[in-house]
């Protein structure tokens, strides 16, 4: 479920150039043409989506690298809320 | 192999800066030629490899100590400060980041017997200066790469021994996904397709050309380029240009106060009429250097701890990068305009002892080294999702 709202949001701010429901998710998204801009939109779009802010600390590459990745990060900042 | 303390390695490049650059900075400036003189005496001196680790045969300078380097230097010619700017930026980041290769630590070797000044080729033809985007591929076959580059400005690229190139990482690969490769001097050949008739920074003989090279695929710098990018090009560039810009600055500042103690000199007791523009002078040099000096210890306090790495990938470490380039790149040309309202005509003449226009012209190329315009714009992309708690 939340893959796939991840997988929506990638589609639209994440300037792939490959279609994301095609991607694993461990895939490099980087290495699938996001870019850092890019990266930005799908941060703001991942906190409106999921009502959450990433602190500083998780604002880096490795957070938004794969679509796993991300569910991790999101999992976490919501588990008890 | 080195044998210098750490201050050695500062004090040695200002006699350089004094006893030769500075020498030859006219003449460097007037005919855009490259300051051969003032890296024979570094190379000498082995002071190009003042940024490898000690363990690895070089100088174990941090990022405060070639700062300073950098300042030294540019203080006596700017042009000759960029450059040993630009080359202690990628033997950083060889040293940072190949060292898991067998390739590039047998290379390492060879840059501390030999000295080799390293040039660099980000820019090209088409990506409108976005660095982190490369139209050209590093073609691999049988463990060998051929890369081609049509390159809008290359680093003193005809000067340089070797010369680390941005290329997507291979045929298929997208424009962001880059890595670096080390192009050999004798696996290439370039083409100048430009001139490099600049107002300023003409010492750093940087046209454009077009390179056609090719090599072992051992020669592509393991991982990918936007670590490399994020870890080490984007903070040592930022902070060591920095380091430059201040050298010109405080050489404005020189010229200014001997203008001012000369005129002291006329009539004790009274203090002369630009004296407290220079006062002001003085303020605005401070913040610079204390601005260019905190962001390099900054960058050695976060490389001393173990999670050091990974911080400089944050969003946060991004911002301070953008905000020291462009702070210190728009102050050091108010700087030394300060130098010319405080010297007046002295300074306004070419041919003067006190002239400041060559340091005027270089300091202009600060805000377009990679476009002011262009990080402010990825500053306020990356404000949107900082919280800065």
């Amino acid at each position: 479920m939340m893959i796939e709202k991840i997988r929506k949001i990638l589609k639209d701010h994440g300037r792939l150039n490959k279609d994301p429901w095609a991607l694993d998710e461990a895939a490099d998204l980087y290495q699938a043409g996001m870019t850092s801009h890019a990266s930005v939109n799908v941060m703001l779009a991942l906190e409106g989506e999921f009502e959450i802010e990433f602190p500083d600390h998780l604002l880096k590459r490795s957070v938004f690298e794969s679509m796993g990745a991300m569910r991790d990060t999101i999992a976490g900042l919501t588990k008890g809320s | 192999m080195s044998s210098h303390s750490l201050s050695e390695i500062v004090s040695q490049t200002r006699a350089i800066a004094q006893e030769i650059a500075a020498k030859h900075a006219a003449d460097v400036d007037r005919q855009a030629r490259f300051p051969s003189e003032t890296f024979e005496a570094l190379r000498k001196a082995r002071l190009l490899t003042a940024a490898l680790p000690k363990e690895l045969g070089g100088g174990g300078a941090n990022m405060a100590e070639l700062a300073e380097m950098c300042t030294a230097l540019a203080q006596g010619c700017g042009a000759s400060g960029m450059v040993l700017a630009m080359h202690h930026i990628q033997v950083a980041c060889i040293a940072r980041h190949g060292m898991g290769s067998p390739f590039f630590r047998k290379y390492v070797e060879e840059l501390v017997e030999r000295q080799l000044l390293i040039g660099s080729i980000t820019s090209e033809v088409g990506v409108w200066g976005d660095t982190r985007s490369s139209i050209c591929a590093c073609i691999r076959e049988n463990g060998h790469f051929k890369l081609d580059k049509d390159a809008t400005t290359a680093s003193y690229a005809e000067h340089a021994d070797d010369l680390l190139v941005t290329a997507r990482r291979n045929q298929d690969a997208p424009p962001s996904d880059q890595v670096l490769v080390l192009v050999r001097k004798a696996d290439r050949t370039l083409t100048q397709t430009g001139t490099w008739d600049t107002m300023g920074m003409r010492g750093t003989c940087s046209p454009g050309f077009k390179l056609t090279s090719s090599g072992s695929e051992d020669q592509v710098l393991p991982g990918s380029f936007a670590d490399a990018s994020a870890q080490t090009m984007v903070s040592y560039s930022h902070i060591l240009w920095s380091g430059v810009w201040l050298g010109i600055a405080s050489d404005a500042m020189a010229r200014a106060s001997a203008f001012v103690r000369a005129e002291a000199r006329k009539n004790p007791g009274v203090v002369p009429p630009k004296a407290t523009h220079l006062a002001k002078m003085s303020a605005e040099v401070q913040l610079l250097r204390n601005s260019v000096h905190g962001q390099a210890h900054e960058f050695d306090e976060i490389m001393s701890r173990p999670t050091g790495m990974e911080e400089l990938l944050t969003i946060g470490w991004a911002l301070k990068m953008n905000n020291i380039k462009v702070s210190s790149s728009e102050m050091t040309p108010r700087i030394v305009h300060d130098a010319l309202q405080i010297i007046g005509i002295g300074a306004y003449k070419n041919d003067s002892k006190l002239s400041v226009g060559r340091q005027y012209r270089d300091s202009l190329s600060a805000a377009l080294m990679i476009s002011n315009d262009r990080i402010f714009s990825k500053t306020a992309s990356m404000l949107l999702v900082h919280k800065d708690d």
